[in-house]
């Protein structure tokens, strides 16, 4: 006998409870902090804020807890979060030349003014897994320490411009659309493509940028330069009628130096292409500045050879992995209205194609 | 809750979207872009059809929400507590008493009135999309009334399998002009189309709104020789009895036993009250 489905509520507030226990395992092994979090996993907090677009290291910790490290769901909690908090005002375009940077590199040029300085980095580490780490209360040993240089650490790309070899960017005076505040709308310009890409998933752009190095829209980039470290964040505050420091935030830049173009009235020149992101995240920045690049073939009178990642509707419309996460998993939900008017008709076809093939073989 | 405003959003954001669905209204069918926000559920889950109720509610209002037709299916219930939590509205399971319904795949079977607002959950707002996938392309096709290519797509449909295989989401004509997704609804629900309630239509991810004011004109796409049919399974439900409306199929056993009862439950159950 056919009981009909109830206790949906029961269900789903049973399923939240048995969550909470899952989330914090075995309660014999300590519990996590937000501040081990922040400090430990550094890299995974960086991620979250850079996909949730909100610059709060302990939110992210708390959000990446809460999600029990699955770093979609946590960039999922950041972003609605996020959407909750009023807006009063925006901050002065921060000035990335004037970086204090942890790590600097260039790809361009042996040695440059402000140096090479690799930093806290994974490059050149041998991916042995280290054992010792699985024994807790290692003393870390000490870095050595130098004395930080003073001098100015001005972009590579600017050594390139004063002699016109790269294309020149104007300054940019419109305030550019919010991608959070306004429907997305094409053609999609470079700021709102920007937008999009720093706040898009890390394995999707990552995937982007290096299908253009198979050839799917090859644009031959070298890095020109990888900057990561912390810029001040300025905001003009109407009541006093002067612009104060809010604080710093951690920054990774990429500035590529690509193929360059040229025309009859135009010698050739360098390309650019550009990737900004939250935290010290330097694969994403990368992949952002080669997609970045991609998309730009139009304004650089390039062909569109039809590549995914020249396609600024396939891109933008599929970077961002809350919307790619929900609508993926929204198939879970019932569809039993839907399956059913496709068993009806599914049955109708066969049963005619059967009754016709019946009669042409009595015919 | 009072960290958050009245049913969530805050007043800026539905004014936004009230203007959206007030455009929506003017252009009946018409898929209006809007700054969606992101939501404390997925994206696919129905966030544009809470963001429409949520735009829609005052406090006054009594809320349902369905899916699949049923009041009790888990994202139907966990809707209607966000909105319990949030605006502190009275809800019900009456089809008749609600003022606001968000719904996901249905129309309720009982005729809805003038008082009534049917908020619509979409996952894909564009009918054209799956002939055509750049939203450039399809914006054009439908400033220019361009819709040749749904007509072929039928036209092969029939071709190929005698019908128009399209069971849900089949495709109208809005007041002659828009061709509209209706959502995934059966088509058996589309001449429900045609109501006195107000019908709006919420796609979050997608960032677009559209509507269909009362008595606007809603017809399905077909042909003179391969009229619209509205088709149903062709049993009376094993619990009410009701010969009109739509059914469930559930498997009672491995052996091929099933029964089919109505897909709207509170349709069902007040018919088996009104019986007992």
């Amino acid at each position: 006998m056919y009981v009909a489905v109830k206790g949906g509520e029961r269900a789903i507030d049973n399923a939240h409870a048995w969550l909470a226990e899952e989330r914090r395992g075995d309660t014999d092994i300590a519990e996590l902090s937000i501040a081990q979090i922040r400090e430990q996993l550094a890299l995974a907090v960086n991620r979250v804020m850079a996909e949730g677009s909100l610059y709060d290291p302990d939110l992210a910790a708390l959000a990446i807890k809460q999600a029990r490290g699955d770093l979609i769901e946590a960039v999922f909690l950041i972003r609605a979060y996020r959407t909750t908090l009023p807006r009063f005002g925006a901050s002065h375009p921060v000035d990335t030349g004037a970086m204090d940077c942890d790590r600097r590199i260039s790809a361009t040029f042996k040695d440059l003014p402000g140096g090479q300085i690799l930093g806290p980095t994974f490059d050149y580490t041998h991916r042995l897994l280290d054992f010792a780490l699985a024994a807790e209360g290692l003393e870390v040993p000490e870095a050595p320490q130098g004395v930080p240089s003073d001098a100015p650490v001005p972009h590579v790309t600017d050594f390139l411009a004063r002699e016109d070899l790269i294309q020149g960017e104007p300054d940019g005076l419109a305030t550019p659309r919010d991608l959070t505040r306004e429907p997305l709308d094409f053609p999609a310009d470079r700021p709102l493509r920007l937008q999009a890409l720093t706040r898009g998933d890390e394995g999707f752009v990552l995937s982007m940028a290096y299908s253009t190095q198979r050839g799917y829209g090859r644009n031959h980039p070298f890095v020109g330069e990888l900057r990561i470290g912390t810029v001040p964040v300025e905001m003009d505050i109407p009541e006093l009628g002067f612009s104060i420091e809010l604080g710093e935030v951690v920054l990774t830049e990429c500035e590529t130096v690509n193929q360059f173009t040229g025309s009859k009235s135009e010698p050739p020149q360098f390309t650019r292409g550009y990737g900004l992101v939250f935290g010290q995240t330097e694969r994403k920045a990368i992949s952002m500045a080669l997609v970045d690049r991609a998309l730009r073939w139009e304004e650089l009178g390039e062909d569109n050879v039809g590549a995914p990642a020249q396609d600024a509707e396939f891109v933008l419309y599929h970077s961002d992995n809350v919307q790619a996460t929900g609508f993926l998993e929204h198939i879970k939900l019932p569809h039993y209205v839907d399956f059913q008017s496709e068993l009806e008709l599914i049955r109708r076809l066969r049963a005619e194609a059967l009754a016709a093939t019946r009669q042409e073989a009595a015919e | 809750m009072s960290d958050y405003n009245f049913a969530y959003l805050d007043e800026q954001t539905k004014r936004m979207i009230r203007r959206a669905i007030l455009k929506g209204v003017a252009v009946p069918g018409y898929q209006v872009p809007f700054a969606s926000r992101e939501m404390p559920m997925p994206y696919g889950w129905g966030t544009g059809g809470v963001q429409v109720t949520a735009a829609c509610l005052t406090p006054e209002d009594r809320l349902k929400v369905i899916d699949q037709g049923a009041d009790d299916t888990t994202n139907a219930v966990s809707i209607r507590k966000f909105f319990e939590k949030t605006a502190e509205v009275a809800v019900t399971e009456r089809t008749g008493e609600a003022t606001i319904i968000q719904t996901r795949h249905r129309i309720p079977e009982e005729a809805l009135t003038e008082d009534q607002i049917l908020v619509y959950q979409v996952p894909i707002p564009e009918p054209l999309r799956f002939l055509e996938p750049s939203e450039v392309e399809t914006r054009k096709m439908h400033a220019l009334e361009d819709y040749g290519l749904m007509h072929v797509k039928l036209y092969e449909d029939i071709s190929r399998h005698g019908e128009i295989a399209t069971a849900y989401a089949y495709p109208v004509k809005v007041e002659g002009r828009y061709v509209m997704d209706p959502s995934p609804i059966p088509k058996f629900d589309n001449p429900k189309l045609e109501s006195a309630a107000l019908q709006l239509f919420g796609a979050g991810r997608e960032q677009r709104i559209y509507a269909v004011p009362p008595f606007t004109q809603v017809v399905s796409l077909d042909f003179d020789d391969h009229p619209f049919d509205p088709s149903k399974a062709p049993h009376p439900c094993a619990l009410c009895g009701a010969e009109d409306s739509y059914l469930d199929e559930v498997i009672t056993d491995d052996a091929g036993s099933r029964m089919f009862v109505c897909s709207d439950t509170d349709f069902c159950a007040s018919r088996r009250e009104a019986a007992a």
